[in-house]
């Protein structure tokens, strides 16, 4: 596109946030601070995760975007758009297509490769933000790995509910070093990020924070040894494609109460369709 | 200075600029001793505890402590990382206002757990047999300990906040006015407990305090200071009862029946 750049910042932004990306995966799981620039789109819509993005994307790149696990939300759209029009790469939404995918909330069903990366937006880099309200102090913290404060939520929580119930950005411990937040993923996905052969990072834009997890790295989920971790999904299979393993959305489809269970993530659900799988609403639909 | 030390501090000097805060103290503390250091308000014991317990450094003078492997360590030039381990395990901080150490949003289990899962337990059922344990200790009723500390009186907080300190077992406890703030009766009573515990456990403390009286009841040794320095130390009745230094004698007849 005339005027900009290629891939809109121009390429002494992109050497700084790439040092950041280097020292980030060289610490897997610590903040690096970085000078995040102001992008055209507000806070809070992804201004972190497009910035590492746009640093690390390459002419021969192909891009995907997912907004909560779907290629066709508003997010996922103007971004890939973006990218399109300031970059000039190819933009796809099958995910083994893809080299960069830059995502809003959750991973693709779809085992990641180690020539992939992951960019994940994130609105709150810090953990324990809400338990301990000074920077200062939650530094400190990761300094001296002083991590018991974030077991006590999870103690608070067994005795008040009888389980955790931290349903997303569920904390994890990185390489048995970092308390981590996994952004806002459902906990769902936190078992994907373990071990996982893509790199992955994490672009926080009004916090001005970059940390990734290099491939194959320990990724944990903070547990007791008899409360352990449990991935949580709706007790349903997809109504579209009929998948039992994958994380679902619920869709209200009526005011009598009627509810449509589907995959959150639009590309997997679509590609199990084209095989051929169908779900109890799928039928009905094909009947109707 | 016999090689059982516990604590020592050696010279201890520092100057709020004009103001002398401690002028060359020396300290020692065996196991299983308490020293009450006693004092009026402005004299330098809650300064000396600090510089003790490494939270501030002095401008001369040195801190040792003997750790449970008979090494000692010079508390000021310890590594963060190692002082702060020392903190939340070996040492233990009682402080006058227990929501200064206190979580006031989280429930007492919770806040009696606390150092158990900073240490790594990891055991959910453990922490909460230890938190169930240590609230019976203190004399906290059991089906309280869902319940958060900004529902509890002065008098409990004060004993959740010991018993968020013992949990771990230190060997060492800095205590800052530990019965300032309270009524009488409630005093009597966190006063019997300190007792009886520090001895079950065989806890040395350094106990900071202005109230004669419970420097009496508590303390094994006491050291007597003004502006800075330590006047007089000795064992607390022989201290007490047949005061030599013209400061002491003023403190000891200034207070009734103590």
């Amino acid at each position: 596109m005339k005027g900009y750049n290629f891939a809109y910042l121009d390429e002494q932004t992109k050497r700084m946030i790439r040092r950041c990306v280097l020292k980030a995966v060289a610490i897997p799981g610590h903040q690096v601070p970085f000078g995040s620039r102001e992008m055209p789109l507000p806070y809070g819509w992804g201004t972190g995760g497009i910035q590492v993005t746009a640093s690390i994307l390459g002419s021969d790149d192909v891009l995907k975007v997912i907004d909560q696990g779907a290629d066709d939300t508003t997010n996922a759209v103007s971004i890939r758009r973006f990218f399109a029009r300031t970059a000039g790469v190819r933009t796809t939404t099958a995910t083994a297509e893809a080299t960069v995918i830059q995502t809003r909330h959750r991973i693709p069903e779809k085992q990641l490769r180690e020539d992939q990366i992951i960019v994940y937006q994130v609105p709150q880099p810090e953990p324990m933000f809400r338990l301990e309200p000074s920077r200062v102090e939650t530094r400190r913290m990761h300094a001296l790995a002083d991590y018991g404060l974030m077991h006590v939520k999870l103690y608070e929580d067994i005795a008040r509910f009888g389980q955790i119930s931290i349903s997303y950005d569920y904390p994890v411990m990185v390489n048995q070093r970092y308390l981590m937040s996994p952004s806002p993923i459902p906990a769902f996905d936190n078992p994907k990020m373990d071990r996982m052969p893509a790199l992955q990072l994490f672009g926080a834009g009004r916090e001005k924070r970059i940390y990734a997890i290099p491939p194959w790295t320990q990724v944990k989920s903070l547990d007791f040894d008899d409360h352990p971790f449990r991935a949580i999904n709706a007790p349903h299979p997809c109504g579209l494609c009929g998948a039992t393993d994958s994380y679902l959305d619920e869709v209200v489809t009526d005011d009598h109460g009627g509810r449509l269970f589907v995959c959150s993530d639009t590309d997997h659900c679509a590609e199990r369709r084209a095989a051929g799988y169908v779900g109890t609403d799928g039928m009905k639909e094909a009947a109707e | 200075m016999t090689d059982a030390t516990l604590l020592s501090g050696r010279g201890l000097t520092l100057h709020f600029g004009a103001i002398p805060a401690l002028v060359d103290v020396d300290v020692d503390l065996w196991p299983g001793e308490m020293l009450a250091i006693v004092g009026e308000s402005g004299s330098g014991k809650t300064t000396l505890l600090n510089v003790l317990s490494g939270r501030q450094r002095p401008d001369r003078g040195v801190v040792w402590y003997r750790d449970p492997d008979d090494r000692l360590h010079d508390v000021h030039a310890m590594p963060a990382p190692a002082l702060r381990t020392l903190h939340r395990s070996d040492w233990g901080f009682v402080h006058q206002d227990p929501r200064q150490n206190l979580r006031m949003n989280v429930s007492a289990g919770g806040n009696v757990g606390e150092r158990l899962m900073a240490q790594g337990a990891r055991h959910y059922g453990d922490i909460r047999a230890a938190a169930l344990d240590w609230l019976a200790q203190v004399e906290i009723d059991a089906d309280r300990i869902d319940d958060l500390p900004r529902t509890f009186s002065g008098g409990m907080l004060q004993r959740l906040q010991i018993a968020r300190t013992l949990v771990t077992h230190p060997r060492l406890v800095f205590m800052d006015e530990p019965t300032g703030g309270l009524d009488v009766s409630v005093q009597a009573r966190l006063l019997d407990l300190i007792r009886s515990l520090v001895a079950r456990l065989n806890i040395a403390a350094v106990l900071v305090t202005h109230d004669i009286a419970v420097a009496r009841l508590l303390a094994h040794r006491i050291a007597v200071m003004q502006r800075g320095r330590i006047v007089e130390t000795g064992l607390t009745d022989q201290v007490l009862d047949d005061p030599h230094h013209p400061y002491t004698q003023l403190l000891v007849s200034s207070v009734l029946n103590a």
